[in-house]
Order: C-alpha cells, then sequence, then structure tokens
C-alpha cells in the first residue's frame, strides 16, 4: 500500500516532468526554427517605435495592425520555476516562453502588414497580460499583444 | 475611418479634435477550450483557442469605438492604445481607447485624392 502511495506521490510526477521536458524542448526548438524562418521573409518591413513619422512618408497610407499570441507555460517550465524561487535568480525557463509568444506576436503583426502593401511600421507597442486557468493558481499562459502604425 | 496609433496622420492635418472615445469587452472562453488549454498546459506550445478568442473581441472593442467616433462624426481614431487585463479566472477585458479627430489634406491642391 505504501509502496503504491509512494509510485503515485513521487515517480508519477517526476516522470511528468521528465517527459514534458523532452517533448516541450522538442516543441520549443521546433517553434524558435519556425519564427526564424518567417522572421527572415518579413525582414524587409522597418519597425521602430518613434512616434513621429518622417515626411517622406506624407503620401503614405496609415493604418493600425496588430498581432498577438497566447502562449502556454509546461509542466517542466512550472515544475522549473518554482525551484528558482527557492534560491531566487533568473528564471530561464520563462525567459524563453516569452519569447517565443513575442516574436510570434510580431510575426502576425508584420503579415498583416505585409499583406496590406506597408513598407514600415511605427510606433510600436507591446502588451503583455497573463490567461488565467481555471485554477487560480497557475497562469494559463502569457498573451503579448503588438500593434503599431503601418505604413504603405 | 483612419485608425492609428500615432499622434499625427501623415499627410493629413488634424482639424478638430472630438475627444476620446473608448470601447470594451469582457469575454470568458468556454470550456472545450480550456480543457484543450490545461492539456496544452502538459508540454507547453500557443494556445490557438485563446489566441482566437481574444482576437475576436479585440476586434469587437475596437468596432465599439469606432461606432462611438462616428457617432461624434469623426473621420479619424488617433493615439489609439490597447490593454488587457484578467478579470477573474477564465474571463479577459479588452480595452482600447483613442482621440477621435476631423482630419483633413494637408494642403488643399496637393492633398486631392488621398
Amino acid at each position: 500500500m505504501i509502496a503504491l502511495q509512494v509510485f503515485f506521490q513521487i515517480f508519477i510526477p517526476l516522470f511528468m516532468v521528465l517527459a514534458c521536458m523532452f517533448i516541450g524542448k522538442g516543441i520549443e526548438l521546433h517553434h524558435f526554427k519556425k519564427l526564424a524562418e518567417r522572421e527572415q521573409q518579413l525582414s524587409g518591413i522597418m519597425m521602430t517605435n518613434l512616434k513621429t513619422i518622417p515626411p517622406q512618408y506624407a503620401n503614405a497610407k496609415p493604418f493600425l495592425v496588430m498581432g498577438s499570441a497566447v502562449m502556454a507555460t509546461d509542466y517542466f517550465k512550472v515544475f522549473a520555476a518554482g525551484l528558482r524561487t527557492l534560491f531566487g535568480g533568473e528564471m530561464k525557463s520563462y525567459v524563453t516562453l516569452m519569447e517565443r509568444a513575442r516574436r510570434q506576436a510580431v510575426i502576425r503583426m508584420l503579415e498583416q502588414a505585409a499583406q496590406q502593401g506597408a513598407s514600415a511600421v511605427w510606433n510600436i507597442r507591446y502588451e503583455t497580460s497573463t490567461m488565467q486557468g481555471q485554477q487560480r493558481k497557475k497562469p494559463g499562459g502569457v498573451e503579448i499583444l503588438v500593434y503599431g502604425t503601418a505604413l504603405k | 475611418m483612419i485608425v492609428v496609433n500615432t499622434e499625427t496622420i501623415p499627410g493629413y492635418h488634424i482639424l478638430q479634435i472630438k475627444g476620446l472615445v473608448q470601447g470594451n469587452t469582457v469575454r470568458a472562453k468556454h470550456v472545450g477550450r480550456d480543457i484543450a488549454a490545461s492539456l496544452k498546459n502538459l508540454v507547453g506550445g500557443e494556445l490557438t483557442g485563446y489566441t482566437e478568442l481574444l482576437v475576436e473581441s479585440r476586434r469587437e472593442a475596437m468596432a465599439r469605438m469606432l461606432a462611438q467616433a462616428q457617432q461624434l462624426g469623426a473621420n479619424a481614431v488617433v493615439n489609439v492604445r490597447l490593454a488587457t487585463s484578467s478579470i477573474t479566472s477564465g474571463a479577459a477585458e479588452l480595452y482600447c481607447y483613442g482621440t477621435a479627430v476631423i482630419v483633413g489634406a494637408e494642403s488643399p491642391i496637393e492633398g486631392l485624392g488621398k
């Protein structure tokens, strides 16, 4: 009976952490590769967070573009971050999570701009918020929103 | 209607400021999406259901803002800002605001046909 309890309380979570670490890492690497590809394709559009638009764009048609992405944490990341809170320091597992979400959101915004033939996006603003899951304690994921003024 | 998040619009002059316009919406995601999301929380990755939901709701908030601007007789909204907050678990508020203005071409002759 005790052996069964030990099995459920220690081995299953441990197995989950390890399994999710490998699967999550794989998905993350694949995502980063795809992001890099897409960024290469969209690199022709200039991005800046400057407010004022220079006079060379006087004839451009401006319009609002935005992109967003909600990225989920994984079992391993939550576990790793939980360990980090004991000693403090940088939460590396969450840094990559935010990076993925941010880059994905930027790509979506640029796609929208490219679709309408824009050559630059000005006054870019980032917005971050957490989406809570059904359980109160754990955040379900983070949402990154990027928006700016695209100029044709 | 021209919508930008810069303070000025290139090639146009702000003739009249109509005032602040805003739009918001609070959306809850449904149970099916929540279940899918909790599964995604094991291995990580994008929660496409939530992304769609937020994009949809943001469009709604934006439409409300534009309706207000139209009511004021504006033909553009400048300096648009977007904000998101989660108010309770499972619901999010999307808020957008900007300044409704009436714009005209910078110079009446050059600006023709814009």
